[in-house]
């Protein structure tokens, strides 16, 4: 149903057929829904209700217990985010070390509210259990880079390293 | 090509890589090969060699010297000034004589520290190599267990060790493994739990990093003792260098013959392979765990019947904390008289702590059970950084809050539970002043709230409710007896909660009112009134009118 396009590759068709490679690799039965889930934000960016139908239907799964099962995990999203995810460590080593100051600094910087997107896309700001960096508390990760021992004086330096 | 005069060991860990200690490995060999060094001085990675708070580190071998914050522009110096004159440039050495391991080292009482167990590779070895870990008694237990033991004697020895569970709940491991023995099946699971989760807590990160192969040559012997031949390690998402270096080591298990089929020619098929969590506090608990492993919610499931039984795809299966696997090879290599020999009898052997804070010295120790707080506190994290000691959290969240009066308390689970305190999960929190007993039970509460799954009622609403409570007390809004209000919640919450996390909160809450009643009490306010519930229907009329 995803060959069907007829875009020069620009679309999600290509996506769609790099979805399938991977679920052709798995090994067979349920247990493979988690990765598969894994792969497909992996190459979307996110997981929208279609992307989900694809994959019940590959996977021959209820689409309700796909549902279930993005809802559940907090690494997976329903919708789109900025290009640069920040995540703010507020686990109790990084929240006596004064991680609730560097919240305040993000939100302010960015005018955005915790778990919001700002209007260009650029960021998104969401909050994680402890990241087991607690030796560089606070620490914050954009993206896949951890940056350790924020202070909010330093928060406008970071962010400008990623446009 | 000559024999190396010396080996520059660089500390690469996941906290590390971020802060660029590839960067300062690739310099560091081009500068030594620049200074026409190359042959004699080799420059290797290696895991975590303890500190976590001192950048980039790297130890010269053999003197044992440890330099902290490296970076990329301290190295021309580093190589003219310590190899080129043989002068070690003392301003960039680390202080703190117990970083590398040393048996012989003796602590402030003169008691002696006993080597390591599980961390002894660590920091000493290059992870990614099998022939490091093989020179340095690596798969000799499992050769052994292989060729001189019958699966039953391996348990045997596990249960007579004294080992236990170091995930948190201290069950005695060779009892767990004799349940799941005992079961007849065609296909059994060993299961290593890496979805460390617990705040504070990162010992398992360290050690998969630090030594893959002994969490792996620990499920093997697992395997054999068990008989299973598949074993699974569940690592969370986030931790990519684990997955990264678990996954190399399997892989060189598998090409040396100590994985697959018919290992050491003994007949014993074993492999393993990785899952990936994605992100749930709760999958920590062995049924969630083994649900999420088939692609399910983690939802808890009902026992009995327990996982021994009925666990991966409704097979027998044995889950066990990376900790405790690490702990098997030293005890089938040793023997259980050794390993009982060490730390305190009732609860034998090591224990690895990610110690935090307000002090000194941050970083992953191993120590004997029979260390107190203080020992903790004064020998191994060089004392409080700022301020005066005021509490400490055991544990991670779920762990109790100690205040000055537990600091000569034994770290292992009798001492403890004897003044009815738990070890919990390997983190140490220690806190000065500056931090409020209603801060800090509010921020706990906060990621409860976030992390309950809403299976069951207890734990759901249960959270909500101790979420504001705490809110109230940080502001000090609090009615008079929300103290004991939030006692009672949460002691029900333990009694009747369908999995750990929904009893989790019992024991910072509990804790706190122990030891900081009077503090808690100071965020009530004696005048405030609490408010009648609202009358749902005639709320309700009175909004329709």
């Amino acid at each position: 149903m995803a060959n069907t396009c007829k875009c020069e590759g620009n679309c999600s068709s290509v996506v769609y057929q790099e979805l399938d490679a991977f679920m052709a690799d798995c090994p067979k039965g349920r247990d493979k829904l988690i990765p598969v889930l894994q792969k497909a934000q992996e190459l979307f960016g996110y997981l929208p209700v279609e992307v989900q139908e694809y994959v019940a239907k590959a996977l021959e799964l209820p689409v309700s217990e796909v549902y279930g099962v993005v809802t559940f995990y907090h690494y997976f999203t329903m919708e789109p985010r900025g290009r640069h995810t920040i995540n703010v460590c507020l686990g109790t080593a990084c929240y006596v070390r004064g991680a609730k100051k560097i919240v305040d600094a993000l939100s302010e910087n960015l005018n955005i509210k915790m778990g919001g997107t700002t209007e260009d896309r650029r960021f998104s700001l969401t909050t994680q259990r402890c990241f087991g960096a607690c030796g560089l508390a606070p620490v914050i990760m954009i993206n896949d880079d951890v940056h350790g021992r924020v202070t909010p004086k330093k928060i406008a330096g970071i962010l400008a390293q990623y446009e | 090509m000559a024999k190396p005069r010396a080996y520059v060991m660089v500390s690469v860990d996941a906290d590390t890589v971020v802060i660029g200690a590839r960067e300062v490995k690739t310099r560091l060999a081009a500068e030594i090969g620049t200074c026409g060094l190359g042959e004699e001085i080799r420059v290797l990675e290696t895991g975590s060699f303890g500190p976590s708070d001192a950048g980039i580190v790297a130890a010269v071998m053999p003197e044992g010297l440890v330099y902290g914050n490296l970076t990329p522009e301290r190295i021309p110096q580093l190589v003219e000034e310590h190899f080129v004159k043989g002068r070690p440039v003392s301003a960039w050495l680390l202080a703190g004589e117990h970083i590398l391991p040393d048996p012989e080292t003796t602590d402030s009482r003169g008691q002696q520290y006993f080597g390591r167990i599980v961390l002894d590779n660590c920091g000493r070895i290059d992870p990614d190599s099998i022939e490091e870990y093989i020179a340095n008694d690596g798969y000799f237990a499992l050769g052994k267990a292989l060729t001189e033991m019958t699966p039953e004697a391996v348990v045997e020895e596990v249960k007579d060790s004294g080992l236990r569970g170091r995930g948190g709940a201290g069950f005695p491991t060779g009892l767990k493994w004799s349940f799941c023995a005992s079961e007849k099946a065609d296909m059994k699971y060993v299961i290593c739990n890496a979805d460390e989760g617990e705040p504070g807590t990162f010992k398992d990160r360290l050690i998969m990093e630090g030594d893959p192969h002994k969490v792996i040559e620990g499920m093997a012997l697992c395997g054999y003792a068990l008989g299973a031949t598949q074993g699974y390690v569940y690592i969370r998402g986030e931790y990519k260098l684990s997955i990264e270096r678990i996954r190399n080591a399997i892989e060189a298990a598998r090409e040396n013959g100590l994985l697959g089929k018919d290992i050491m020619g003994s007949g014993f098929d074993f492999d393993i392979a990785v899952k990936i969590g994605a992100g749930a506090y709760v999958c920590g608990e062995e049924t969630a765990l083994i649900e999420s492993m088939e692609g399910k919610r983690g939802l808890p499931r009902v026992k009995p019947p327990f996982p021994a039984k009925a666990g991966f795809r409704g097979k027998p299966t044995n889950v066990n904390n990376v900790e405790t696997l690490a702990n098997i090879p030293f005890i089938i290599r040793n023997g259980a008289a050794q390993f009982h020999g060490i730390g305190d009898p009732g609860t034998p052997g090591t224990k690895v702590y990610t110690v935090l804070g307000h002090i000194n010295r941050a970083g992953l120790i191993e120590v004997p059970t029979s260390v107190t707080l203080r020992d903790v506190l004064e020998d191994y994290a060089g004392g409080m950084r700022s301020g005066s000691f005021k509490m400490a959290q055991l544990g991670g969240t779920a762990g109790d809050l100690l205040d000055a009066s537990m600091l000569d308390v034994p770290l292992n689970y009798d001492s403890l539970a004897k003044n009815g305190h738990s070890l919990g999960s390997g983190a140490i929190l220690f806190m000065n002043e500056t931090i409020k007993v209603c801060d800090f039970l509010h921020a706990c509460m906060k990621f409860f709230a976030h992390e309950s799954c809403g299976n069951c009622n207890p734990c759901r609403n249960g959270m909500a409710a101790l979420l504001e409570l705490t809110a109230r007390l940080k502001k000090g809004e609090g009615y008079p007896g929300d103290i004991a209000l939030m006692e009672e919640l949460v002691m029900g919450m333990q009694s009747i909660a369908f999995c750990p996390l929904g009893q989790s909160p019992a024991a910072p809450v509990l804790s706190a009112v122990r030891y900081f009643r009077d503090e808690l009490h100071a965020g009530i306010n004696v005048d405030a009134v609490r408010p009648r519930p609202e009358h749902t229907m005639r709320h309700l009329m009175k909004l329709a009118s």
